[in-house]
């Protein structure tokens, strides 16, 4: 089944066409690479897909619902939700909190029961502090609850930008570049996380990585694009061979 | 609510009605004169109106320099209602004129919060900034135009219902309910719009409804703030409404903390104070109060509180735990 597809979208800025006719297929439960040499367009085909950017032309329907000019926050409700290339926390708030603001969609109380702290606001808030702690006990970071996001250390922070991003109880979760700056443990242990989060909440993953053994490690299917075109699609395996990815990384 | 939140409660309650008492005290006793009740009336409106302008520059991390318009606007509209319900000849108890009053005010200056929040909020920073110092004039200037509320020359015969019980109390009520707003799910996602906008859209907030929200709520309070002050002045003039009054307001925010509600509350009670304690030497009161200011700049940039707020809980606990340390040191020494 289906879960995202995007038909020949295309983003122009100007006179430069940044991603050109790109079409993607995302089923059920499926662990999709998107790789690609600097400035091939990936980051741009995540902004369009969460609604960041709306596509010069093109389609794209998440469950079957098209989410063209749909808000960020409107998509995140349909079921995608993503993290960023460079770290977007809210630094100055907990982790908890980080996680519980994600959850914002499911917490049920209106301002003013908020406001005069009716029972309500008390059952709802205790009942979302107990499932945002489950979702940082999965990361081993419940004893990071508390910490401010700002003072966590460099893959925690990682690691709670993905939690959160789960919090919205997304069908589809995009990352962009999980691993940048890690080292090789640190990304070891995220590829083990990753292919444990897809298994235990059962979603489509879709990442953006420039680091080849964590891509060629857990993806099931990579797709490769330069200048805004896709390239080659295909298994790890395929795409290792194949001529036109390994021209577009190494020059002929 | 678990044990240690109703133990602060509690403790926080026993320390209000105790502030109270003194209060009360000292007034009947007359140990404080009409002229030090009227300081402590207008600390606690402009405790109300920092508090309310922290929504938005301390919660929301917008610059709104515009918050006299709102409160000049909350003012007027409750001064007007409550003289035609008395012209009216309904006589409600004076109470109960007032908090009609208030609601109204408040109710119409968050009409206007939400009516000049929704387009001016697509800017961000300083360009908000101007666009609000903009709004507040033409407010201004309107009332200075305005006939039937006295024009330039001012609105008399304001009934004056605030004493310093009531506006005591209203106070504490409406520092409760910012207070709880910041740590609500609401509150929480207007912070996060703060912290990081992009993110904020991305974890599924609509941030547009929140922006406005915001803004509209700290409009809802300032003209709260208004009301009080006109049932207190007993007397309006535009000219009372102008920027500096709301630089002066955004300055009291900045000095405690953006963000911090207790430091509002304390920076409001020092820069009311302070100017009327300077009054002796009124020569060097500017001179001084700009000092401060710079002082403060310079080795505190984050405010009093920064962005954390003061809890009496804590603050009586490390006292508990330093004379315990002091007393298993002494005992040391006894042994």
């Amino acid at each position: 089944m289906t879960v995202l597809s995007a038909k020949n979208i295309t983003m122009q800025f100007g006179g430069l066409t940044a991603v050109d006719q790109f079409n993607l297929e995302l089923s059920a439960n499926e662990l999709v690479g998107l790789i690609g040499p600097n400035g091939a367009g990936k980051t741009t085909i995540f902004n369009m897909l969460t609604g960041v950017y709306v596509p010069t032309m093109g389609e794209i329907m998440l469950n079957d619902q098209s989410i063209i000019k749909k808000t960020p926050h409107e998509i995140v409700k349909l079921g995608a939700s993503r993290t960023f290339q460079n770290i977007r926390l809210f630094k100055d708030l907990t982790a908890v909190e980080n996680v519980k603001i994600a959850y914002h969609n499911f917490i049920d109380y209106n301002m003013v029961q908020g406001m005069f702290r009716t029972k309500k606001f008390w059952t709802e808030e205790k009942k979302a502090h107990e499932e945002c702690m489950k979702l940082l006990d999965i990361f081993d970071m419940g004893e990071y609850a508390d910490t401010l996001a700002k003072n966590l250390p460099y893959g925690q922070q990682r690691k709670l930008e993905i939690a959160r991003a789960l919090a919205s109880d997304p069908k589809v979760l995009m990352l962009d570049e999980p691993a940048a700056g890690m080292n090789p443990n640190e990304t070891a242990e995220l590829m083990e996380t990753i292919h444990f989060i897809r298994n235990k909440f059962d979603i489509t993953v879709l990442l953006i990585e420039h680091d080849m053994k964590l891509v060629m490690g857990i993806c099931e299917r990579i797709i490769v694009v330069d200048y805004g075109k896709t390239i080659a699609e295909g298994t790890p395996d395929e795409i290792k061979n194949n001529p036109d990815v390994i021209r577009a990384y190494l020059g002929d | 609510m678990d044990h240690n939140k109703k133990k602060a409660y509690l403790i926080n309650a026993i320390a209000i009605v105790a502030l109270y008492l003194v209060f009360f005290v000292l007034i009947q006793t007359k140990t404080m004169n009409n002229y030090f009740v009227g300081i402590a009336i207008m600390t606690c409106i402009m405790i109300i109106m920092a508090m309310s302008l922290n929504i938005v520059a301390g919660f929301l991390g917008e610059m709104a320099l515009g918050h006299a318009g709102f409160m000049a606007i909350g003012a007027y509209s409750s001064a007007s209602f409550s003289m035609a319900l008395i012209d009216g000849g309904l006589s409600l108890p004076p109470i109960v004129t007032l908090v009609l009053a208030m609601i109204v005010g408040g109710i119409v200056a968050g009409i206007f919060g939400f009516l000049i929040g929704t387009p001016t909020l697509r800017l961000r920073g300083d360009y908000l900034g101007i666009v609000t110092i903009g709004f507040s004039e033409i407010i201004r200037i309107f009332f200075i135009n305005f006939g039937p509320t006295g024009g330039a020359a001012g609105l008399k015969g304001i009934t004056r219902l605030v004493n310093f019980n009531n506006v005591y109390w209203i106070t504490i009520i409406v520092a409760f309910l910012i207070f709880t707003l910041g740590r609500s799910k609401q509150g929480r996602a207007i912070i996060s719009i703060r912290e990081d906008e992009i993110a904020s859209e991305a974890a599924g907030i609509p941030t547009t409804r929140y922006k406005v929200l915001a803004f509209s709520l700290a409009a809802f309070f300032a003209g709260v703030g208004g009301s009080l002050y006109a049932h207190y002045q007993s007397f309006l003039e535009p000219s009372k409404f102008g920027f500096m009054f709301s630089i002066e307001m955004f300055v009291i925010v900045v000095l405690g903390g953006l963000g911090s509600l207790t430091g509002s509350i304390i920076s409001a009670i020092v820069l009311t104070v302070l100017p009327e304690m300077l009054r002796s030497f009124s020569e060097y009161r500017l001179l001084v109060y700009s000092l401060v200011l710079i002082i403060m700049m310079i080795f505190r940039p984050q405010g009093i509180f920064g962005r954390s707020e003061f809890s009496l809980i804590a603050f009586i606990e490390s006292l508990i735990q330093r004379k315990n340390v002091k007393n298993s040191i002494g005992g040391g020494e006894a042994s």
